[in-house]
């Protein structure tokens, strides 16, 4: 271990007036973190039942100029697509990521509009990809990194379409951490020896998240100029969801 | 970058007589406290959450050799490395040592107030590698060759056409001719120059707003997007931050992030959080090949323990800066170096010495409004009191402020002499002053009469006064 | 009515030496709200200045003279949020290290409060007795406003005031830029907060200004003054009570005569230099009515 690190530890313990954390002290901590014990979470989305929350989300969305749209099936996506790449004068091109969440998208009925899935290069204008979740306390979606969802999709394009279904709208950002942990590291089951999905394991046997997690309210913004916002400074100009209600919330 | 604190008075007359300076900070002044009021008030739990975000901060700040440990072995585990770094030269030095392992020739850049702190950009020019800022603001100021006025929007000392004039100069490439006059077009132009280079860059430097003890994440919260292209573009990551940035959870970061972002800009979330562990995995098709962090000491440990800890808790939203009355009339340059406003205040003299920074802590007129607004309630004016007795203690003040302080003191801890001066003072200046009920200008009160004028004292003491009606209805009895 | 009860006056240095008439306009209104009212010799200054500029020291031996001044009383109420809040709020921190100190420092905390709260919050006044027929926009000192909480009191009992109309002071709650010894160390940054806020109570269009701490007061009638503006600047004690006609407005030479009660506006222009009367205005020491009884 480096002299600057001991040094730095060192400084801590000394400026603090104590030594390491005795094994009693380190255990209570990393109880603490074991247990995820969750601060105080607003009541503004907590309280509301699955129906007003989903609403709550598309509201808080529009409110930060995210665009939604509503359709009642994943059979409606590439329609609803047509007609937003249209209604904004894009052409009708897209990268759609490469995950099996979208596979099920009958692209096929619309001819016209050129699919193509991967990550996203410099050249591509329009991004759709899915998401994790969709947290109505602030209109925010989760985002997260895998061999199916690279994140340049998420920030190259000029404009990115969100698939967002209305089961996956919870309240609060701890329902997403829940989310996360549950997705990627569930806890082992009782009497079970072996995580189900056997993912990647952090230190200590703690959960280990995707390489990257992105949380987007909005498109791109930037107010740095005379504090007048801007929409689309370096990410996307344009934000759609396309909101699936299609199964009954699942939270 | 050397600072000029020292010179904090000649700089801030320099800030009162820009008048572009002047309406830019006119902007500011109303336009972000407002935001923030709207913001808050639509979340009626927001004063617990500011309770609840000094008590995470205090706890990780109270543990931080074991958070940190346990930050390192998730960074580790996750297949990232941690560099630790004493000082700024240790930081620096660092960052370029990966540089040049990795051939880098251009390095993009999120903005960063540690990256700020340890001249980083200097660092690297200087030794052959470009480092291109990204946020616009930053951006800017790079174009202009100076350092941030504010931590969150370090161009706020600016008007568009000084904007334009720096594209312009920076532009060549583009038609001479092409109009700029809008901040859309701006916004346009500097995407538009922007993307290539962060298509280019061999490497990407971040900051963190919060580390992860838990899962060994660092986040970044940013509007444009820019930390993001920066961070998942480049071949390396690299993220630069202090080590006062580690929370335990999830969970607390969630707290934190929603006093971030309406304290800072007044939005209920910022566009952009993004929480990173390691690098690329197995699969992925995109994301960095290496991932570092570079944890910077530069004497925040030493402020542990001590009166000054509290400041550790300092989420860098700019709430202070936001409500300061000082730094709405004299802009971000004039405190100096990297941090202005009450922040700066109290952590400038901490970190490049009392006797260069004294000015910060005395330029303020306590009103406290730092202090209320601060989403982890830290004592701004009380520290800035701390630093001012510590330079009352090491007899930094100017002679004649210390020798005119203490003869007050003296007098006033002598009533009997203090009611007869005062009863004097009283009748003397009473008397002068009766015709016009003001002075226009009093040899020992220049600096107040130089600008306003003195009312005159209505000609004697309250306690002369009182004194004399007690007797007088005593004998009435 | 509450329990008839002792309060001892904390003047506040600006006030014995500036304007004494806040002084007595706090006696009566401390009358009024059934308070004997006593004002120890023993006190000079709260100790601010010394404790804002590093002096410790000096700080707390200024602290224990005020500590030994006020022993015994049921209340300390100082006409200043900044002074009461260097008590209520800063002696406590100031002894911190000091056990025994600390007790009597937190015991006299207790019982000492700024002016227009204590007359609201612990003697229960929801008006006054007065009259004061002009447009006024309100100043929260910084002090009293986020160290002691004084906002709505204030308004509270100005809105009982006949013939005062309230405006609205965008920014009211930010430093005029006194600061105590702020602004002789900064004075051109406190020029530059002062000219805000003279600008912004100008554009209320308010005839008259009012606040609760005397060097609020002064910096900003002294700005307000040298702009030319003939805006009335007074200190809210001196509305309340009731004295307005006694005495002439800060900064403005004293009234040929007690002004009548029908005046409508303040002078305009350049107040006149005309001869003066004496600046004795001590009111009579006749015992004030209780407000409860005086009714409108």
């Amino acid at each position: 271990m480096s002299a600057a690190r001991d040094d730095i530890l060192g400084g801590i313990r000394r400026a603090l007036r104590r030594g390491p954390l005795s094994a009693d002290q380190a255990a209570e901590l990393t109880e603490r973190i074991a247990a995820h014990r969750r601060n105080l979470v607003p009541a503004r989305a907590a309280a509301l039942d699955p129906a007003a929350r989903i609403d709550l989300f598309v509201a808080m969305a529009e409110e930060v100029q995210t665009t939604v749209a509503r359709v009642s099936s994943e059979l409606d996506i590439p329609a609803e697509v047509a007609r937003y790449l249209a209604a904004e004068n894009l052409p009708a091109e897209l990268v759609v990521a490469p995950d099996q969440s979208l596979d099920a998208i009958p692209w096929d009925t619309r001819p016209l509009l050129h699919i193509r899935r991967g990550r996203a290069e410099a050249q591509d204008a329009v991004s759709l990809t899915p998401c994790l979740a969709g947290v109505a306390e602030t209109g925010t979606l989760m985002l997260a990194s895998g061999p199916g969802t690279p994140t340049t999709l998420n920030f190259l394009p000029d404009t990115h379409i969100v698939v967002l279904h209305a089961g996956q709208i919870v309240a609060s950002y701890e329902d997403g951490w829940d989310l996360l942990r549950a997705r990627f590291n569930p806890p082992p089951q009782a009497g079970e020896m072996v995580r189900p999905t056997g993912g990647p394991e952090g230190a200590d046997g703690a959960p280990l998240l995707p390489r990257t997690i992105n949380l987007i309210t909005g498109p791109s913004r930037t107010g740095d100029i005379e504090q007048r916002i801007q929409l689309g400074a370096h990410g996307p100009r344009r934000l759609h969801i396309v909101l699936v209600e299609d199964a009954p919330s699942q939270v | 970058m050397q600072p000029t604190s020292h010179s904090f008075p000649a700089n801030a007359r320099a800030g009162l007589a820009d008048p572009i300076l002047q309406t830019a900070l006119g902007l500011a002044r109303t336009g972000f406290p407002q935001r923030r009021q709207e913001a808050i008030a639509r979340l009626p739990e927001f004063e617990e959450l500011r309770e609840q975000g000094r008590a995470i901060k205090d706890h990780a700040l109270a543990n931080l050799d074991f958070y940190l440990e346990l930050y390192e072995r998730n960074v580790t585990a996750a297949g990232g490395q941690v560099h630790w770094a004493r000082t700024a030269e240790e930081a620096r030095a660092t960052v370029l040592a990966i540089c040049r392992a990795a051939n880098a020739k251009i390095v993009t850049k999120g903005k960063s107030m540690v990256a700020e702190e340890i001249a980083l950009n200097d660092h690297l020019e200087a030794n052959g590698i470009t480092p291109v800022e990204t946020d616009l603001g930053e951006y800017i100021i790079q174009l202009r060759h100076e350092p941030p006025s504010h931590i969150i929007a370090p161009a706020i000392h600016l008007m568009k056409e000084q904007v334009a004039d720096a594209f312009r100069e920076a532009h060549t490439e583009l038609d001479p001719a092409r109009p700029l006059i809008d901040p859309r077009a701006l916004c346009d132009e500097a995407r538009t120059v922007l993307r290539p280079r962060f298509l280019a860059a061999d490497v990407g430097i971040t900051g963190a707003n919060f580390l992860v003890a838990e899962t060994g994440s660092s986040i970044i919260v940013t509007n444009e997007g820019n930390g993001d292209l920066t961070q998942i573009l480049p071949r390396i990551h690299i993220v630069i931050t202090g080590i006062e940035k580690i929370v335990p959870t999830l969970e607390d970061a969630a707290t934190l992030l929603r006093l971030l972002a309406r304290s800072a800009t007044g939005q209920e979330f910022s566009s952009y959080t993004t929480i990173s562990t390691g690098p690329r995995r197995p699969g992925d098709l995109d994301g960095p090949e290496e991932y570092h962090v570079v944890l910077l000491d530069n004497g925040r440990s030493a402020l542990l323990g001590g009166e000054f800890q509290d400041m550790l808790r300092c989420l860098r939203c700019a709430a202070c800066l936001n409500h300061c009355p000082v730094y709405a009339a004299v802009g971000g340059h004039a405190y100096g170096w990297v941090y202005p406003g009450p922040m700066g205040a109290v952590l400038t003299p901490a970190l490049v010495g009392l006797g260069e920074a004294g000015h910060l802590p005395n330029a303020s007129s306590f009103c406290g409004r730092c202090e209320s607004v601060c989403p982890v309630k830290i004592p701004l004016p009380k520290m800035m009191r701390h630093w001012r007795e510590r330079e009352f203690a090491w007899r930094l003040n100017p002679p004649v402020y210390r020798s005119g302080l203490r003869l007050w003191a003296a007098l006033a801890q002598r009533p009997a002499l203090y009611h007869a001066l005062a009863g004097t003072a009283s009748r003397v200046l009473g008397w002068a002053g009766q015709l016009r009920g003001r002075f226009r200008s009093l040899p020992f009160a220049a600096g107040w009469t130089a600008v306003r004028d003195m009312p005159a004292p209505q000609g004697r003491s309250f306690q002369s006064l009182w004194t004399e009606q007690q007797r007088r209805s005593e004998r009435r009895r | 009515m509450p329990e008839p009860a002792r309060a001892a006056l904390l003047v506040t240095c600006l006030v014995d030496l500036f304007r004494p008439s806040v002084g007595f306009a706090a006696v009566k209104l401390l009358e009024q709200a059934g308070c004997t009212v006593d004002v120890p010799r023993a006190q000079t200054c709260c100790g601010q200045p010394a404790y804002n500029s590093g002096d410790r020291a000096d700080a707390k031996a200024i602290a224990r003279q005020i500590i030994a001044a006020f022993a015994g009383y049921d209340y300390v109420v100082a006409p200043s949020g900044s002074c009461a809040g260097m008590v209520k709020v800063h002696y406590p921190e100031l002894f911190a290290d000091e056990p025994a100190a600390l007790a009597q420092a937190q015991e006299l905390a207790a019982r000492t409060h700024e002016l227009v709260s204590f007359l609201v919050d612990v003697r229960g006044m929801d008006r006054v007795a007065a009259h004061w027929p002009h447009t006024a926009a309100y100043h929260d000192g910084c002090s009293g406003l986020r160290e002691l909480g004084v906002k709505e009191q204030p308004r509270r009992l100005l809105a009982s005031v006949e013939g005062l109309t309230l405006a609205e002071l965008p920014g009211a709650e930010v430093c005029c830029g006194f600061g105590g010894t702020f602004c002789i160390k900064y004075p051109e940054i406190s020029d530059k907060m002062v000219t805000d806020k003279a600008a912004e109570i100008a554009a209320t269009g308010a005839d008259a200004v009012l606040a609760g701490d005397l060097g609020c007061l002064l910096n900003i009638a002294g700005k307000l003054s040298r702009r030319g503006s003939s805006t009335e600047v007074r200190h809210i004690a001196e509305v309340l009570a009731d004295m307005t006609a006694e005495v002439p407005p800060i900064g403005a030479p004293a009234n040929p005569s007690p002004a009548p009660r029908e005046r409508v506006a303040s002078p305009q222009g350049e107040p006149g230099e005309g001869a003066r009367s004496s600046r004795q205005f001590a009111p009579s020491p006749r015992p004030s009515p209780p407000v409860g009884e005086r009714g409108f």
